[in-house]
């Protein structure tokens, strides 16, 4: 059976390269096994575009997004790490250099976009803006879906938050696509995966025995939960507590720091003083 | 004939970088680097609550952000009344997670983002995307040997994954680790953590003494002209970083061009803006001082980092400030490893200024920091404090400089009303990746670059081996400019 091969354009916007590096700290299967094999028996990935792992540099990689965009129209998918500055028409971050002019991230977000089977959104900044979204926003930064939704693009996004995000939710996400296609993907209302973003990280936390006694921590260091010390885990969904970080060795709570929500929304002035209590009382409307 | 050449995304680095240059018969007569993408942190900084600052500065970068937890930390120890009070495992445990993010951080540079400029991985993998399209015409390692450096991009790939792994003992989660705080570290030392992170290093000291700094003497060997090519300004700059219960692995110094070490002290720094998109009013300011307004219409402008100097002096950081400035301080173990490649090439210190040098400073220092990260690991006291309680002061102000991978790293702060009132960064590749200052000195890539023989400006392979030997942390273009100004011939853009 021939391999079926999914070119993938990944783009970095305003972000920090972070979630690129955590996929590279993928296990099972690994970056290289991405890079150079089938994922699923029969399915492979193309990289055609990454600026921290290609080998090309200037106008030919380009020129690789521009033939990539015409020649596999509603073919590829495109990845997005990092939010979309829009204030001044997208001059506060270019990705490169395009007939003489800088190619904003706001454009090439836009085009690529239009012309994609499907987009993924990865990690806080892309999914919902993040930190270069916190006030007071200078640059006006953005996530995909809502720069897709100003813009009447129609093409599909699925959003993976995380400050980064696990490796395991880019990777299961893909592995869902790969077997089943993407209509089988089970999205909730913010369109991320219910496969791992649906439970509390308060409902599985090793500390919630803690919370249920009353015995709270009062200050960093200290045995017990977490809450008075600002965790955010009651309103936070992800499955950080099950599936832990850097191939199972821990986790944010594990360490001993409080929960940061940061794949939520609000993240991070919703979720802002992070070591002080927020009380559900005092979440928006959205968290709850 | 005047040529400009414009490499717009320079890639393989950390973020969004252009370099622009004018070539006229062959030489680089012009460069700009520019930094091509503002988030604006120190203004979404302003008004939080100062201990956020440590959380919220980690996300500047992915790839080294436990630089910044650290920098953070000692800024807000240091204005929280803290800066005496640090237990000794807070501070070894602070120096094991930044230790392990160096070893992760070195290797990755060296195997997965510079070696593609001399390993011809299409000769092994196949004509495939991502290692096509490339430049062409020099790889210069063929056959077995080439096949054996691409398996160890490969085995690199796992090598850096568990430095990752390792640093997540006591710092929780990598990217944007949680055991760095202002008062110390949030986790106290365990004996199973201890043997944990111990052979964890062991296999990762294994790989950098037998596969890495070997690799990078097998590739200077093939390319040893690249020896005397991109000096660069020839003024160094340590911070000093890692600091021990009593003393610190790197120095702190200023290097002159004839190797004379001078005494660093912080409030000669300065931030000139000329040539970036910022407000005229923050040129020439002590980051404690600093500002950060942005003005895109400024004519004169092509980046957006600022240009931190010296005394007004453009300086290098990174790997090669940091070994030379131990070296010339008289440290007897950064010697003895430095010589030890050097003698590889019977050369001396001066060749370490050039493009291969700063590769062999890097891998020396990933040696050194490796072999220091056991005797820290032996040192902790189990189940002993490793943090002291904060508290935020009405008001106060702090500094905090540490050693990045890459470079010092410097932060500052001002609290008024227990929040920030102000704070600033700058970061390494600031220095070296900088726009030309208020005094038209170009900055320390770009001087790098001036005066450089392109062979094929088709495939300029000199400009980009020397913008990736500094390790540039944002995505830089080097944008070749005409010499001649409205003279110009040929326009490329590579």
């Amino acid at each position: 059976m021939a391999t079926k091969k999914y070119p993938v354009i990944w783009l970095q916007g305003a972000g920090c390269t972070g979630c690129s590096v955590s996929v590279l700290n993928a296990v099972s299967p690994k970056i290289q096994n991405l890079l150079l094999d089938e994922v699923v028996p029969g399915h492979q990935l193309n990289l055609m575009f990454h600026a921290t792992i290609m080998a090309g540099q200037g106008e030919p990689v380009i020129k690789v997004l521009k033939d990539t965009e015409k020649d596999r129209k509603g073919g590829y998918i495109l990845v997005v790490e990092g939010a979309i500055p829009t204030a001044e028409s997208g001059a506060y971050g270019s990705i490169g250099e395009k007939d003489g002019k800088h190619l904003t991230i706001l454009k090439s977000v836009e085009e690529l976009g239009s012309n994609a089977l499907l987009t993924l959104a990865i990690g806080t900044c892309a999914t919902f803006g993040g930190i270069p979204a916190a006030k007071p926003n200078p640059t006006g930064c953005k996530g995909v879906k809502e720069v897709f939704t100003e813009n009447g693009i129609s093409t599909a996004v699925v959003n993976l938050p995380g400050c980064p995000l696990h490796p395991d939710w880019f990777i299961g996400t893909i592995s869902v696509l790969l077997f089943s296609g993407a209509q089988a993907l089970d999205l909730d209302n913010l369109a991320r995966p219910r496969l791992f973003y649906d439970q509390l990280i308060h409902e599985n936390c090793p500390r919630r025995a803690d919370f249920d006694k009353g015995k709270f921590a009062q200050e960093l260091g200290d045995a017990g939960c977490l809450y008075q010390l600002g965790c955010k885990g009651h309103y936070t969904n992800a499955d950080c507590p099950i599936r832990q970080w850097n191939n199972g060795v821990s986790w944010c709570v594990k360490a001993g720091s409080p929960c940061l929500g940061c794949v939520e929304p609000e993240f991070p002035d919703g979720t802002s003083p992070m070591y002080e209590k927020i009380a559900f009382e005092e979440l928006t409307w959205s968290q709850k | 004939m005047v040529t400009k050449i414009k490499i717009d995304p320079i890639t393989r680095i950390e973020g969004h970088l252009a370099i622009e240059a004018v070539i006229d018969d062959g030489v680089v007569k012009e460069a700009k680097s520019a930094g091509t993408l503002f988030r604006g942190f120190e203004i979404i900084l302003q008004g939080r609550d100062p201990r956020d600052a440590n959380r919220l500065t980690q996300r500047i970068c992915g790839v080294c952000p436990t630089v910044h937890a650290t920098a953070s930390a000692l800024c807000l120890d240091n204005a929280f009344g803290l800066g005496d009070k640090i237990s000794d495992n807070g501070k070894l445990i602070r120096c094991l997670i930044l230790g392990s993010n160096f070893l992760q951080s070195h290797i990755l540079h060296f195997y997965h983002l510079a070696a593609l400029d001399y390993v011809d991985a299409v000769g092994v993998v196949g004509n495939t995307a991502p290692f096509v399209p490339r430049y062409e015409g020099d790889y210069r390692v063929t056959g077995e040997a080439n096949a054996e450096l691409v398996k160890h991009y490969v085995k690199a790939l796992d090598i850096r994954r568990k430095c990752q792994e390792m640093l997540a003992i006591f710092g929780g989660k990598m990217p944007h680790s949680v055991g760095i705080v202002p008062g110390g570290v949030t986790e106290k030392p365990t004996e199973d953590k201890i043997t944990n992170f111990l052979w964890r290093l062991n296999e990762i000291k294994d790989f950098i003494e037998n596969v890495y700094i070997p690799d990078v003497i097998a590739v200077a060997k093939s390319y040893d002209d690249y020896f005397s090519i991109g000096k660069g300004c020839g003024r160094l700059l340590a911070y000093g970083g890692f600091d021990l219960p009593t003393s610190r692995l790197f120095k702190a110094g200023v290097v002159s061009p004839d190797l004379k070490p001078e005494t660093f002290a912080k409030e000669n720094i300065t931030e000139d803006v000329k040539h970036s998109w910022y407000a005229d009013s923050a040129s020439g300011k002590n980051p404690a001082q600093g500002q950060t307004k942005p003005d895109l219409k400024k004519k004169e402008a092509y980046s957006f980092l600022k240009s931190p100097r010296y005394k007004g002096q453009v300086c290098e950081l990174g790997p090669l400030a940091r070994m030379v400035s131990n070296y010339v301080q008289g440290d007897a173990i950064t010697k003895e490893l430095v010589d030890s490649v050097l003698g590889e090439f019977s050369a001396g210190v001066d060749a370490l200024y050039s493009v291969l040098g700063r590769h062999a400073a890097r891998a020396v220092e990933a040696k050194l920091v490796a072999n220091a990260m056991v005797d820290w690991l032996l040192a902790l006291k189990p189940d002993e404090p490793a943090i002291t309680e904060s508290k935020i002061p009405e008001r106060g102000e702090g500094a905090g400089l540490a050693e990045a991978p890459r470079g010092a790293v410097g932060h500052w702060i001002t609290i008024k009303d227990k929040k920030i009132d102000r704070y600033q960064v700058i970061t390494p590749t600031a220095w070296n990746a900088s726009p030309k200052d208020d005094k038209e000195q170009p900055g320390a890539v770009e001087q790098a670059i001036i005066g450089t023989k392109v062979k094929d400006k088709d495939n300029p392979f000199e400009l980009v081996r020397i913008v990736r030997a500094f390790d540039p942390c944002l995505a830089c273009s080097v944008h070749l400019l005409d010499a001649k100004g409205s003279e110009l011939g040929v326009f490329r853009i590579v």
